[in-house]
């Protein structure tokens, strides 16, 4: 090929020094650097050992919140009417209690479940809020729908995200 | 009768510590290389991993072992044999001590104490090439063969400003045995610095440790395995307990490198101001293997964390290096060398 000016020229930077060029002063900054790097902290997480620390912003599973031992939850069954994945199915009845209705029967599938928070959202009572979990895992698919016996979660243990609800609601 | 025991006693111990420092060596790369990336590495097999080489092997052993068909089957199986017997051989002439004496016997902490073997090294880690081009070549492999035609002309290149940079150190010490070398660095340079010859000959030292690095395929020069260009290179067609060998044999041979290193120019088994201490003898002995076994650890260390410091050289590079550069500063060591001692003896 004829050169006429406009073939690719490699440019090379000629302003090196000639330290630079001899090579052992760079590679002497370079083991600097990643000798340096072994005795820093590290940025992996030791996972199943150390357990992520949630933000209370962070939606888990979603959970019927425990008041006194009873469930704040009235049985409105708007939750089950939001839910864009069908996964709630509430059953009401009726309480001796100021409340007067109750669910007999609540089921989350989780498998189904999205963890969209579209209940927690529209609950009226605040009675379904996201946790802080978000192990769900199961061998069989009848385990996955997740009855009352599994979804009561005290408020103690939801402090944070009701607090957080309470401020960015 | 006796001598061929006590040989044969210090064989199968040596070759035991060589090959549990070969599993640990991967060891301390992975976790060298995770904490090097912000990462923990194998933390998870034993405390702190410990296990982790244990379960590797396993896991090698219990996979299957796939040859290529066209492969040239025979050797095909002996490349690996070869490259990992001559990794394990050259450590025969190493002392790793001076002497113990062990039930009314003086014993010699050295395998084979030949007079040639500075010679013996060279010798042999030009042999270690066949291993790898056999590998190649047998395969049916582009790539494979690639690789193992990359890995002769870089030994090549390499072989002899490894070889002339050794030149300068039998210079000094006027003898080839490698006892001879060690115990020629126990003597002190103005009479406080220990004359390891990485203080008498700096420039033979720097040309010798790149061409080691270059001689066991380690970073920056292991274009024969190079990994984004030739899948796995020489042993890419490899699997299972011969694709095990051919890791064990690598690692192997840093070892060897580090040893071999350490032998001629950090000065052996031998420890800095010891000697004016007045030890007895047995401790002296037991000092000496561990201070050797310290120098081959820190040297191994070294070139890990230059394999995870340094990128990999293109190939011209390579051969540019070492013929423009390599060769002429081997030689001119030599010349510096021969000069001052004839100046000065």
């Amino acid at each position: 090929m004829k050169d006429n000016g406009t073939a690719k020229r490699v440019i090379r930077k000629e302003d090196l020094t000639f330290l630079q060029k001899a090579y052992v002063t760079e590679i002497a900054k370079g083991l600097r650097l990643t000798i340096g790097k072994i005795f820093q902290p590290k940025f992996t997480h030791n996972y199943p050992d150390e357990p992520w620390p949630f933000q209370p912003s962070f939606r888990g599973r979603p959970v019927l919140v425990e008041e006194d031992g009873i469930e704040r939850c009235v049985a409105c069954g708007l939750c089950s009417r939001v839910c864009p994945s069908l996964a709630i199915e509430v059953q009401a009845s009726e309480t001796e209690l100021e409340k007067e209705r109750y669910p007999i029967r609540f089921e989350i599938n989780m498998i189904r479940c999205i963890f969209c928070g579209f209940c927690e959202e529209v609950c009226p009572e605040e009675a379904i809020v996201m946790s802080d979990e978000y192990l769900v895992a199961f061998y069989q698919s009848r385990d996955a729908v997740y009855g009352k016996d599994k979804l009561l979660m005290s408020t103690e243990r939801l402090a944070k995200r009701l607090e957080f609800l309470r401020e960015n609601r | 009768m006796e001598t061929l025991f006590i040989a044969f006693i210090k064989i199968v111990i040596v070759t035991l510590v060589l090959l549990t420092a070969v599993a640990y060596s991967v060891y301390a790369e992975r976790r060298v290389s995770a904490f090097i990336q912000d990462r923990l590495g194998p933390n998870r097999v034993g405390p702190f991993g410990l296990l982790q080489p244990i379960a590797d092997v396993v896991k090698l052993v219990f996979k299957e072992a796939i040859v290529p068909r066209d492969a040239n089957k025979p050797l095909h199986d002996l490349a690996p044999v070869i490259s990992l017997t001559v990794a394990l051989a050259t450590f025969a002439v190493i002392p790793f001590g001076n002497t113990i004496h062990l039930f009314g016997r003086e014993i010699k902490l050295i395998i084979a104490d030949v007079n040639i073997g500075v010679l013996y090294i060279l010798a042999f880690s030009s042999i270690s090439v066949y291993g790898i081009a056999l590998a190649g070549w047998s395969s049916n492999n582009k790539y494979s063969l690639m690789g193992s035609l990359r890995s002769s002309a870089q030994m090549v290149s390499y072989e002899l400003s490894l070889g002339l940079s050794v030149v300068g150190v039998i210079l000094v010490t006027g003898s080839l045995r490698l006892d001879q070398v060690v115990l020629n660095q126990t003597n002190y340079l103005l009479g406080v610095i220990p004359a390891w010859n990485c203080f008498v000959q700096p420039i033979g030292f720097i040309t010798f440790v790149v061409a080691a690095f270059a001689e066991t395929n380690r970073q920056p020069f292991d274009l024969p395995e190079a990994e984004p260009e030739l899948v796995g290179g020489f042993h890419t067609e490899y699997s299972g307990l011969k694709f095990g060998l051919f890791f064990l044999a690598e690692y192997a041979h840093m070892i060897v490198a580090s040893a071999v290193i350490t032998t001629l120019y950090l000065g052996g088994w031998h420890l800095p101001y010891i000697d004016f201490l007045d030890l007895a003898p047995m401790l002296m002995s037991i000092i000496g293997i561990l201070t050797f076994a310290t120098k081959v650890i820190l040297v191994l260390l070294f070139m890990i964390v230059i394999r995870w410091t340094i990128p990999r050289f293109r190939y011209d590079q390579l051969m540019a290096l070492g013929w423009k550069v390599m060769f002429p500063m081997a030689l001119l060591n030599i010349f510096i060398t021969g000069f001052l001692l004839l100046i000065f003896s």
